[in-house]
């Protein structure tokens, strides 16, 4: 069980390295050897902090390289601002595309009262089919950190209520992501992460 | 629904987890990385440990201990202590740990804390208060004054100013403190930990006091905390997170369950 963790310097890849090995995941890691994406069996994409930082995925070819590997059935994870950037943009970097796999916006929370950034552990509530989270039950809990988020859609495999439902994780075919971070939610988690990687 | 984070704190003391009273009398409670294992296991939502002696010795932080307690935790992890650069949390982040803490040092220079927050994002940034009320003064929870060095020295800074100041230069969370509290296991500062809590937008992780469950939901309700910080009540076996947990969910407080 091969993956590709990309580095595009956003935010530390310790963490979820640590968890893939930890599921018996044989990573390697590249910030520009598209050879490696290119060739790769799984590609996860994780990053936690600012949109913008995914511009160096355009600068170093990896945008071109994941979305070939995407086109070719690839299975792709992207995790927190790895998921937003499955999506057209956001607008905490207006100037800056995501890959536009899902056509939709990111946006940040509303204004009304409730802290921002949504930090902590809160549970998945509403389910779709999904491969990614196979055997992860309605109200198990996963752990947050972000100020943007995805919005509700047919693509949305879980849903999360923080201020309203926004989508916590999104599936379609082969293309994955979670706003959450599987690699600090504890069991729930790694068994994602362990779906990742063995489903067929 | 969010839930009320438990999180359990290792003071970590020449390699060793130590419990103190109001700051001293330490008391020897174990290896880091098996404590914060055990934590994990019995419902722990988060781990914290502080090197509490690394800027008292002038040192960095024990990054082996980082490296080892990190290495089979899959729950966040923080590590404070020690750090006083960018350069000193990027060691940390690499030794495993997901956020710093940081105290003195964010006092002695506030840039340090945009310095962080630009490298590693606002959710690594966790800026640490040391809080100690004045009886004297005319708003004893307005007035409350930030201490450094582990304590020792009064930093001539309000504690909800300070606290605002952090959120503003873009810390992710703040880790309040009550010293009057720390210790006694007679409750949480639940006015202070509110005044702070109401002033910013981030969230608060009140510490200090906690000896049962009614102390928990009163700082989730009256104390507006985001989460709660215990130390000696779980080491020595008073109480797991999880047994915690289940109470306060008793009590109508949102925790994650089962864990």
């Amino acid at each position: 069980m091969r993956v590709t963790v990309i580095d595009y310097k956003a935010g530390n890849l310790t963490s979820v390295v640590k968890a893939l090995r930890y599921v018996g995941a044989d990573v390697e890691v590249t910030d520009s050897e598209l050879s490696l994406v290119d060739s790769a069996e799984r590609i996860v994409l994780p990053g936690v902090g600012h949109f913008s930082a995914t511009r160096r995925l355009d600068s170093t070819g990896l945008t071109v390289a994941i979305r070939a590997a995407i086109t070719r059935g690839v299975p792709f994870l992207g995790i927190c601002v790895g998921m937003q950037w499955l999506y057209s943009g956001s607008t905490e970097a207006p100037d800056q595309p995501g890959l536009g796999f899902f056509p939709e916006p990111i946006t940040r929370f509303p204004e009304c009262g409730e802290k921002v950034p949504h930090v902590g552990w809160n549970s998945l509530d509403a389910r779709k089919s999904s491969r990614l989270l196979a055997g992860v039950e309605v109200g198990e809990h996963v752990y947050f950190t972000h100020s943007y988020r995805a919005p509700v859609t047919a693509d949305t495999a879980a849903t999360t209520h923080y201020i309203e439902p926004f989508a916590s994780a999104v599936e379609r075919g082969n293309v994955m992501g979670v706003q959450f971070h599987p690699e600090k939610s504890s069991t729930t988690g790694l068994k994602i992460l362990r779906n990742f990687m063995e489903f067929a | 629904m969010i839930t009320k984070r438990i999180i359990a704190c290792l003071d970590v003391h020449a390699g060793r987890v130590v419990k103190g009273v109001q700051f001293v009398d330490l008391v020897d409670a174990g290896d880091p990385a098996a404590l914060a294992a055990r934590h994990a296991r019995e419902g722990a939502d988060e781990i914290v440990l502080l090197d509490i002696t690394a800027t008292l010795e002038g040192r960095k932080t024990l990054l082996e201990t980082v490296r080892r307690t990190a290495r089979e935790l899959f729950i966040p992890f923080a590590v404070g202590g020690g750090i006083r650069s960018a350069d000193d949390a990027a060691d940390v982040f690499d030794a495993g740990a997901d956020k710093v803490s940081i105290n003195s040092a964010a006092l002695a220079d506030p840039t340090l804390i945009d310095a962080i927050g630009r490298s590693f994002g606002a959710q690594a940034v966790i800026v640490a208060i040391d809080a100690r009320r004045d009886p004297d003064a005319a708003d004893p929870t307005g007035d409350a004054q930030v201490f450094v060095q582990g304590g020792r020295k009064p930093a001539g800074r309000r504690v909800v100013e300070w606290a605002l100041e952090a959120e503003a230069r873009g810390a992710g969370e703040i880790l309040l403190t009550s010293m009057d509290s720390d210790g006694t296991r007679a409750g949480f500062d639940c006015e202070l930990t509110a005044a702070v809590s109401q002033a910013v937008r981030i969230p608060v992780i009140a510490s200090g006091g906690a000896g049962n469950v009614g102390h928990f939901t009163d700082v989730f309700d009256r104390g507006k905390a985001d989460a709660a910080l215990a130390a000696s009540i779980f080491h020595f076996g008073v109480s797991s997170a999880r047994a915690l947990k289940e109470q306060l969910a008793r009590e109508g407080v949102s925790v994650r369950l089962p864990c």
